[in-house]
């Protein structure tokens, strides 16, 4: 049967089995191929989206159980004021190496930023540490996250 | 790879450049041409080169591909500091697959590996700049009818400096390629460069933080179809049968691909043919490795200790010496299976036409991949097209081209583009896998407790003599055997090589830091133990071996002073030190850890110090040294793949863990100033960690390691 999914404000219908991860509807079905297959077990994070703003592993959340949540993913992420900020700290710290994890890993600071403005570093290694990267960019990470929580004004305003 | 490097700096020395310049559909050409044995007869024939069209963007069309290491990044910033353009009037593109005109001028195949890149092309790619800089602005000066010496250009412009009058580039093409090539214009010195040595924004990062980086398993052909394997597990065994009917019951699966040696699922989305392939029964013949155990590997790989060598270095009087000092250290390091897990686990799309081939991949030897698929296909290679995409990561792995070759073979069998997707579990289990490593180090003191002789057997597989044999001389594998005589001052040293290949059909190559990584933990773990033996503090005594390196002393130094070395590093804590001469660059890392009663390990700082003579982009090669550290931890921690029943029984990051956020250590990276050649910095980090880990843990708890990984020995109650 076809699922409704509402991805980043739009509605898409997919017709696919009600198991079928979520992170295959939105990259081969959908074609918003920004969130990325890394372990296909929830164990790497690459496949990071949000999901009523609740950062979830899209291969391990079937398109059933997405139901009606409105699911973010990287490609609108920018659009929201603290995705853009993660954005513009991942490039200020040159965070970004070969890059594939970076979409799971920006998502996941993102909800973590949501959620806590400013961060402990043992906030960040908890909600971090589900994210991998091979390229090693985690210092980075840590003060691209850091940065944002230091940032000016950021605590006046929760977003969203 | 520092082998790789070796042959290449050398015959870049020995050689001498041209720069080639052709309009070419009316565009200025200009490239770098090695004047050697191959010549190629037009400048797009060669890269890197550079296209200036009558208007836009400056193209830079580079054969190596872009994998996180910087390289276009790297190479623009080369010719953007000669050619006097912003580095946002350059646009990197990648070059066609074609090894026959864009091979690599030091590896003579289309490889990016071997941390060369740079290395290859630092001095000619800032010529060509230099070279068409001076043309453009004789172009302006003849069409303004002054003296040449009365221009400059700035920022993609030749400007007359008395009268203000400028011309953009674009301009002057035509006109320039009717002037004479000018040859060995004058480069900048150091102290004038704007751009080398300076930080500045990489240019493919924006793309791959909001997600429109295009990656090997991005590649989206029309109407393409998605492919989930299952190669036999293990290595040369074959499908006995499979019954396709459960598979092609799942929603939106298309077809069942018999392979030899796999099963594919076709369906619509990857999610459906993954749930195909799972709903399968394959019955596999196992085939000789059927019973293989890693027990029975590892005996074997021992047993090749004491098997015929070959001497791959020799220096002094290594057996004469032994016979006089028996006092010093024999110890024997063993290094484990590894995998490279890239991020992006394996794949490849593939449409096989009756009349061409498109391949879409992430490859590090894009050329040998268009050549595997020609021959699959029995197209001719002009038909085969590859699109070169992004790499979620090589670090050697994507060296190999198996993957295209399977993929190829399943699209053969299929109407349309498929994308042929690895679960991590095939990713792991079907790697070109870092083999096991022993070495034997015995190492002579003299009276004085300083060394007289260093002899290192080094044992593992020659992957040269399949992969680049021109590497592979007199039956010795010269990457795996580089390094292994250390970068210390002792009068008599011997490397001997011990080739031990990896059961057939399993797949051996190349793991980052390569030889070098191979070879640290013995060198660096020996001379440790010798240091020890003699009583002596382990970076003085490392310091009085280099008299002749002050290079290597000199990072030795810095490290050692920035990590704090000399003072107390608290209970229950050790610092261990390592160095590394290799990549024409040099590294010495200091670990600190912390080591609890009840075992538990924690690395809490790591301070490497670097030169890798002149920096081109100091942030880039920070952020490389920190990758390489990273991807050294994982490995000195977790890394080990085992063997049972002939397949590999690790397959996720649950059973094969990688380093995460919460176990990062601190990293500090200083960089020593430098005027001389560029070296390598891709694979600097990784060799030093392991030996500097098991260093600092025998400072912590006096237990030495000798064996990788490292969570794999009980430290309790040290
Ligand atoms: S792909 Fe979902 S967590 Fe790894
Ligand atoms: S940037 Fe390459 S895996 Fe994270």
């Amino acid at each position: 049967m076809a699922y409704s999914l509402n991805v980043n404000g739009k509605n898409y219908s997919v017709d696919v089995d009600a198991d079928t991860p979520l992170l295959w509807a939105l990259r081969d079905v959908i074609g918003l191929t920004g969130t990325k297959f890394g372990c296909g077990v929830a164990q790497c994070g690459a496949c990071t989206v949000h999901l009523d703003g609740q950062a979830v592993r899209s291969c391990v959340t079937t398109v059933e159980s997405a139901g009606t949540a409105a699911i973010m993913t990287i490609e609108a992420v920018g659009s929201t004021q603290v995705g853009n900020r993660v954005q513009q700290a991942w490039l200020e710290q040159e965070v970004v190496q070969c890059g594939y994890c970076q979409s799971g890993q920006i998502m996941s600071a993102t909800a973590l930023l949501n959620e806590n403005p400013s961060p402990s570093d043992d906030d960040i290694d908890a909600v971090m540490s589900g994210n991998i990267c091979r390229c090693g960019t985690y210092p980075r990470i840590r003060a691209a996250i850091r940065q944002i929580a230091a940032g000016p004004g950021f605590h006046r305003r929760r977003l969203r | 790879m520092s082998a790789f490097a070796r042959i290449g700096t050398a015959s870049l020395s020995r050689r001498t450049f041209l720069i080639s310049v052709v309009l070419a559909g009316g565009s200025l050409v200009i490239a770098p041409r090695l004047v050697g044995p191959a010549q190629a007869a037009d400048a797009t024939a060669l890269t890197p080169f550079i296209r200036i069209p009558p208007a836009g963007k400056i193209e830079l069309v580079i054969a190596s591909v872009e994998m996180g290491q910087g390289v276009y990044m790297g190479l623009s910033t080369l010719l953007a500091e000669e050619l006097e353009v912003r580095l946002n009037q350059i646009v990197a593109v990648a070059a066609p697959a074609d090894p026959a005109r864009y091979a690599h001028p030091m590896l003579g195949d289309q490889i990016t590996g071997g941390s060369v890149t740079i290395r290859g092309f630092w001095e000619p790619m800032r010529q060509a700049g230099a070279t068409a800089r001076s043309m453009l602005i004789a172009a302006a000066a003849d069409e303004w009818g002054v003296a040449p010496a009365t221009c400059r250009a700035e920022a993609g412009e030749v400007i007359h400096t008395a009268s203000g009058r400028r011309l953009a580039y674009g301009a002057l093409v035509d006109k320039a390629a009717t002037l004479p090539v000018p040859q060995g214009v004058a480069l900048k010195p150091a102290s004038e460069f704007q751009l080398i040595g300076k930080p500045a924004r990489r240019i493919d990062t924006p793309a791959k933080v909001n997600g429109s980086a295009k990656f090997g398993l991005d590649a989206r052909p029309a109407e393409a179809k998605f492919a989930a394997i299952a190669i036999c597990p293990t290595f040369g065994g074959t499908l006995q049968s499979v019954d396709e009917a459960p598979a092609l019951k799942v929603k939106g699966v298309r077809k069942v691909v018999r392979l030899s040696d796999a099963v594919a699922v076709v369906a619509d989305h990857t999610g459906a043919a993954r749930k195909g392939l799972a709903a399968l029964d394959i019955a596999w013949n196992r085939g000789a490795n059927g019973d293989l155990t890693i027990g029975e590997l590892e005996r074997s790989a021992d047993a090749a200790l004491d098997g015929t060598a070959r001497v791959a270095f020799d220096q002094g009087d290594v057996d004469a010496a032994e016979a006089r000092h028996p006092r010093g250290i024999e110890a024997i390091y063993r290094l484990p299976i590894l995998p490279h897990t890239t991020m992006e686990p394996m794949n490849c799309t593939v449409h096989v036409r009756p009349d061409g081939c498109d391949v879409w991949v992430g490859t590090q030897v894009a050329g040998r991949a268009r050549q595997a698929a020609a021959d699959l296909t029995g197209l001719p290679v002009e038909k085969v097209v590859i699109h070169n995409q992004f790499l979620g990561g090589g670090f050697g792995r994507r060296l190999d081209h198996d993957v295209v070759i399977m993929a190829v073979r399943v699209a053969q069998q299929v109407d349309g583009p498929v994308q042929v997707v690895w679960s991590r579990e095939e990713d792991v289990r079907h790697d070109s896998y870092r083999y096991l490593n022993r070495s034997r180090i015995d190492i002579r003191l003299g009276p004085d407790g300083m060394p007289v002789s260093w002899r290192h057997r080094v044992v593992g597989p020659a992957i040269m003599a399949r992969f680049l044999p021109v590497l592979f001389k007199d039956g010795i594998d010269l990457d795996i055997v580089d390094a292994a005589e250390s970068p210390y001052d002792v009068a008599s040293k011997r490397v001997e090589f011990v080739r031990h290949e990896a059961p057939d059909g399993m797949l051996t190559g190349n793991w980052r830091g390569v030889g070098p990584t191979r070879n640290a933990p013995a060198v660096e773990g020996g001379i440790d133990e010798a240091a020890h033996l003699a009583g002596i503090d382990p970076v003085e005594y490392r310091r009085r071996l280099l008299g002749n390196n002050p290079r290597m002393k000199a990072v030795l130094d810095l490290a050692a002073d920035h990590a704090g070395w000399g003072r107390d590093p608290g209970a229950e804590r050790g610092r261990g030190v390592a160095l590394l001469s290799a990549f024409g660059s040099f590294a010495a890392m200091v670990a600190q850890v912390h080591v609890r009663p009840d075992g538990t390990l924690k690395v809490e700082r790591i301070v490497a110090a670097v030169d890798c003579g002149l920096v081109v982009n100091p942030d880039v090669l920070r952020q490389q040294v920190e990758s390489g550290i990273v991807y050294g931890l994982s490995a000195a921690l977790y890394g080990r793949l085992t063997i049972e029943q002939g397949a590999i029984v690790e397959g996720n990051f649950d059973d094969q863990p990688v380093l995460r956020m919460n176990e990062c250590p601190l990293i500090d990276v200083h960089v020593m100033a430098s005027a001389e050649a560029p070296g390598g910095i891709g694979e600097l980090g990784t060799p030093g960690v392991a030996p500097a880990l098991m260093n600092a843990i025998f400072a912590a708890t006096g237990k030495r390691l000798r064996s990788l990984p490292l969570a794999t020995t009980d430290l309790r109650g040290s």
